[in-house]
């Protein structure tokens, strides 16, 4: 273990000689083993959904939330460690309502997105502090439409259709790119999300997992929502089916 | 020896302003006096001062102070624009003058008049009255010669005026304010703003409307 950084690792500011941050590296190797997340842009919103999973059965349901509101008009789900993310959330929070109160209107997810960006970035550059372990995915409805970001440990920030994170990034990875994102309603994508949780998920390793799913769509009313419980069970009904048929 | 009294006046705006929305944007018209007490300081002052490349305002109340706030919003407004990676919103310019407005009120006489064109809500005009209030209108008045002209304005105004229907109610009103307003007076500016730009106007004194005069 101790020729692992050869010394390039005992801070966030120093670099290694090939032009790498140890520490990053390794803040992105806590959202690596964290439950999957999957995030799809639909052309009416935006849907997340998280495998949350449950490390003992003595848990409450519900409890250890990843998919979080930061607006009216925003929502984040997390992938890595949920206590450096309370306080992305918090951060979002108190930037999302700092931006209304200046600029009377709802904080834009692009300029949301890039606040908290670097509020993670400034935690690579001091030998005081440590990366965020943790990288979230930020969604929402504002006037330029339906946007989805993923806010990574290294202070990136980048717009996508659809995203994955976690355990079953890459798994997710190859079943969103099968999709239309262009002709999907928010509806659909949930089904998907669902789906393509359920598809990734290792029941060897990890036994117990609770999906967990937001969505913010017209349908919505533009506001971010944990997804009812009636559109919940149909999505999970749709998941497992699929998964019985593709394990026939 | 008494000294003059337009050197103990501060330098006021007794003006009559005005914004109009109309069909395709926003005509923004103001008077030319700053009087320092009964001196006229200026006779072809420019109260329609720009913010961002398609959002003015009309200021009335103090110069100094409605300068000094309008140099605080347009330095506001272009870091908010580099952040943005866009054209800001009118809106969002009437609220940081609204918070300027409104957090230091105990020390401010500025009654101010926010409009603009922006591609999400078109042409529109607020209202940041003296106290700090923000207030959303199809048209505003404002200075000390608007009073003069509020049952003309609200009798004459119609939504969805054409440019040139616009540009007339707005030189029509002011006329009359400046006529009856003793603060008031001197050429009308005019600003228009829509989507392809801003058009500056110039009616000069021996040329207002008379239409009133039979």
């Amino acid at each position: 273990m101790s020729s692992v950084g050869s010394g390039y690792d005992l801070y966030v500011s120093t670099y290694s000689p090939d032009g790498k941050l140890f520490q990053v590296d390794y803040a992105n190797k806590a959202v690596e083993n964290s439950g999957t997340l999957v995030a799809i842009k639909a052309k009416d919103g935006v849907v997340l959904g998280v495998e949350k999973l449950v490390p003992s059965k003595m848990l409450c349901s519900g409890s250890n939330r990843r998919v979080h509101h930061i607006d009216t008009h925003v929502g984040v789900a997390i992938a890595g460690f949920l206590a450096d993310a309370r306080q992305l959330i918090t951060r979002a929070r108190s930037e999302a309502k700092n931006y209304k109160s200046t600029y009377g209107q709802p904080i834009p997810i692009k300029v949301l997105s890039q606040r908290i960006a670097s509020y993670n970035h400034m935690h690579t550059l001091y030998g005081s502090v440590r990366p965020f372990g943790c990288s979230i995915a930020i969604t929402g409805i504002d006037q330029y439409g339906p946007q989805l970001f993923l806010v990574e440990p290294s202070g990136s920030c980048v717009g996508y259709f659809g995203a994955s994170l976690g355990k079953g990034k890459q798994a997710a990875k190859n079943e969103l790119e099968k999709i239309k994102f262009s002709e999907m309603t928010c509806r659909e994508a949930i089904k998907e999300v669902s789906r393509i949780i359920y598809s990734v998920h290792d029941e060897v390793k990890d036994k117990d997992f609770e999906l967990e799913l937001g969505w913010i769509s017209t349908e919505t009313n533009n506001v971010h929502q944990i997804v009812p419980k009636e559109l919940h069970d149909e999505a999970e009904a749709y998941a497992k089916q699929s998964l019985e048929d593709a394990n026939m | 020896m008494e000294a003059p009294e337009w050197l103990d006046n501060a330098v006021d705006l007794g003006t009559s302003i005005m914004a109009v929305e109309y069909d395709g944007g926003v005509i923004m018209g103001a008077d030319s006096r700053t009087t320092t007490g009964a001196y006229i300081a200026n006779r072809v002052t420019n109260k329609i001062t720009p913010i961002h490349e398609r959002i003015y305002c009309c200021r009335s109340g103090s110069a100094a102070d409605t300068q000094a706030i309008s140099d605080y919003v347009r330095y506001y407004l272009e870091m908010h624009t580099s952040e943005l990676c866009d054209e800001p919103d009118v809106k969002t310019a009437a609220s940081l003058f609204q918070l300027l407005c409104y957090s230091n009120k105990n020390n401010l006489m500025a009654g101010i008049i926010v409009a603009g064109w922006d591609k999400h809500q078109g042409g529109s005009v607020y209202n940041i009255s003296l106290g700090g209030s923000m207030v959303k209108q199809p048209f505003a008045i404002g200075g000390s010669g608007s009073t003069y002209i509020y049952g003309y304005c609200d009798s004459k105004f119609k939504p969805k005026m054409t440019k040139d229907e616009c540009i007339e109610f707005v030189q029509n009103s002011l006329a009359l304010a400046m006529f009856r307003d003793g603060s008031s007076g001197g050429v009308i500016r005019l600003c228009i703003i829509d989507k392809n730009g801003v058009e500056r106007k110039m009616i000069p004194g021996n040329n207002l409307p008379r239409f009133w005069e039979g």
